[in-house]
């Protein structure tokens, strides 16, 4: 997976979720960027999104990748949040898959998303739960 | 520019060739291209690999196989653009010979799955997506095609049935293709009552992991026709190539393909072609979603008509609009980098007629749609006999 580096880079858009607007066309970018996609504009500030959205599109992912085997089936979403970025996140403490909808209204968690082995990185990020 | 043409086609039986490595499978594929051109030389080398330094550990690849063929000394390179990276080669073999720059070049596609484990295989695959915003995720391949699914199904009403069509006739498709993975008839309550992958997609909605290889051999057309003898000579018209954002996160609306439909637009403006001049077209069904947005998505049908023309039959060999005779990724196989250049084979022998109990009749024009990803890029090539 990840080395240190690589995890601890992303620390401030993974862990607070920062996100960077366009000072420009007002666009926001999940995670900041240093071209704006809407206007190509160069200048941005810093904003902390709101953990409320809604469920654009799911599935019920049964066959894992490596470092999720233990958490088959593993409900993945696409959820967008009140500012208007998207973000993929997984979606926990839903106890039957089959009650998850476009359109759902869900929150989003400071949690555990994988380790590696028993002495190696825990990952963190964030998850959505049903609002 | 010149006008150029593909005078050869190599390819080798496809599936989980644990006897064969990497260089032996890509050689076999380019001495069959050579031969059925009839040249011995070549001034370019041309490789589409996704990811050879995942798969088997070895980069440097076109130096490697160039040395392989004996041609130690000739020019070549590897392009990669994911799964289609094929496309990608042959499009830049194309914009030499067209440009002058060289004569002959030899195209080639290439990937050698097997040698990594399943979740190796998976975790390579998922490269292509975003690895720091996506794959950290947990997200899948298949997860990525299976929610661009729900979402066609919540805007169009595409069903779980018109999916399985897809399978059902490619896999009918692949029952006559000699060189495919999987000679298997599969009808629509087997794909619907296989495993589930990443609801709503089955086992067989998915393509395989597999070994290939294939190889063209282009030249500038006087060439070409000095070389076909009897044959019909086959043009490349138009080549159009677009991007779109990695990230589904990015997208505005998942129920379209834009990479797909901007690369599509690009080619035929080069060919002066509509879809409606489309004899038979060779698609990216890496998921059967897949295959139903880009048929949409290259106007063979409107807009959540591909579901519906599917389960009618309409893309079958005697359909209005043949998809996939081959086979397709999903019952030939998917070695992700050869996929494009097998696709170009493929109508090159639909349009020379040599494309046996597969046969389309009367096709002139052809087209592939060559992915890569979840839609971050498209190739299109259409090719005619002139
Ligand atoms: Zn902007």
């Amino acid at each position: 997976m990840l080395s240190p580096a690589r995890a601890w880079r992303e620390y401030p858009q993974r862990y607070r979720l920062e996100a960077s607007r366009c000072t420009e066309c007002g666009k926001i970018s999940y995670p900041p960027r240093v071209v704006c996609p809407g206007c190509r504009g160069r200048q941005f500030e810093t904003v902390t999104l709101s953990r409320e959205g809604t469920v654009v599109t799911f599935t019920v992912v049964h066959v894992p990748p490596a470092g999720f085997e233990g958490q088959a089936p593993l409900i993945l979403a696409l959820v967008e949040l009140k500012e208007g970025a998207r973000t993929m996140v997984q979606l926990a403490d839903v106890p039957d898959p089959s009650q998850v909808r476009i359109g759902m209204p869900v929150r989003l968690e400071f949690r555990k998303i994988a380790e590696e082995g028993e002495a190696g990185t825990i990952f963190y990020g964030h998850k959505a739960v049903p609002a | 520019m010149r006008d150029v043409a593909i005078i050869g086609v190599g390819m080798i039986p496809w599936g989980e060739l644990w006897e064969d490595s990497l260089r032996t499978i890509w050689t076999r594929a380019a001495v069959a291209a050579l031969e059925d051109a009839g040249v011995d030389t070549v001034d370019l080398i041309t490789v589409g690999c996704m990811s050879s330094g995942l798969f088997v550990g070895q980069e440097h690849l076109a130096s490697m196989v160039a040395d392989q063929l004996g041609m130690p000394g000739v020019p070549a390179s590897r392009v990669e653009s994911a799964c289609a990276s094929g496309s990608l080669a042959l499009r830049h073999a194309f914009a030499e010979v067209a440009a002058g720059l060289v004569d002959i070049a030899l195209v080639t596609g290439v990937e050698k799955m097997t040698d990594v484990d399943g979740g190796a295989a998976t975790y390579t695959l998922g490269t292509a997506a975003d690895q720091e915003y996506e794959s950290f995720h947990g997200i899948t391949f298949p997860g990525l095609y299976a929610m661009m699914a729900r979402v066609h199904m919540a805007h169009y009403g595409t069903t779980s049935r018109q999916m399985a069509a897809v399978s059902m006739k490619n896999h009918a498709n692949g029952l006559l293709n000699p060189n495919a993975q999987y000679h298997l008839k599969v009808s629509i309550d087997d794909v619907l009552s296989s495993t589930p992958v990443a609801e709503p997609l089955h086992l067989l909605d998915c393509s395989p992991i597999t070994d290939g290889a294939a190889a063209l051999v282009i030249a500038p057309i006087d060439r070409a026709r000095d070389l076909a003898g009897r044959r019909p000579v086959v043009r490349i018209a138009g080549s159009g190539m677009a991007t779109d954002t990695i990230a589904l996160a990015d997208r505005e609306d998942l129920s379209r393909l834009r990479a797909v439909e901007l690369s599509a637009e690009r080619a035929y403006a080069m060919a002066g072609k509509k879809p409606s001049d489309i004899h038979v077209a060779e698609v990216h069904d890496c998921f059967t979603i897949a295959e139903i947005m880009t048929t949409e998505a290259l106007g063979f049908f409107g807009p959540g008509e591909g579901g519906p023309a599917a389960e009618k039959g309409w893309t079958a060999l005697d359909g209005r609009i043949p998809v996939n005779p081959s086979g397709g990724l999903k019952s030939k196989g998917h070695p992700v980098g050869a996929t494009g250049v097998a696709q170009v084979c493929e109508i090159v022998n639909q349009l020379r007629g040599e494309a046996g109990q597969r046969q389309v009749k009367d096709a002139r024009v052809g087209l592939t749609q060559n992915m890569g990803g979840s839609g971050g890029s498209s190739i299109v090539h259409i090719l005619e006999v002139v």
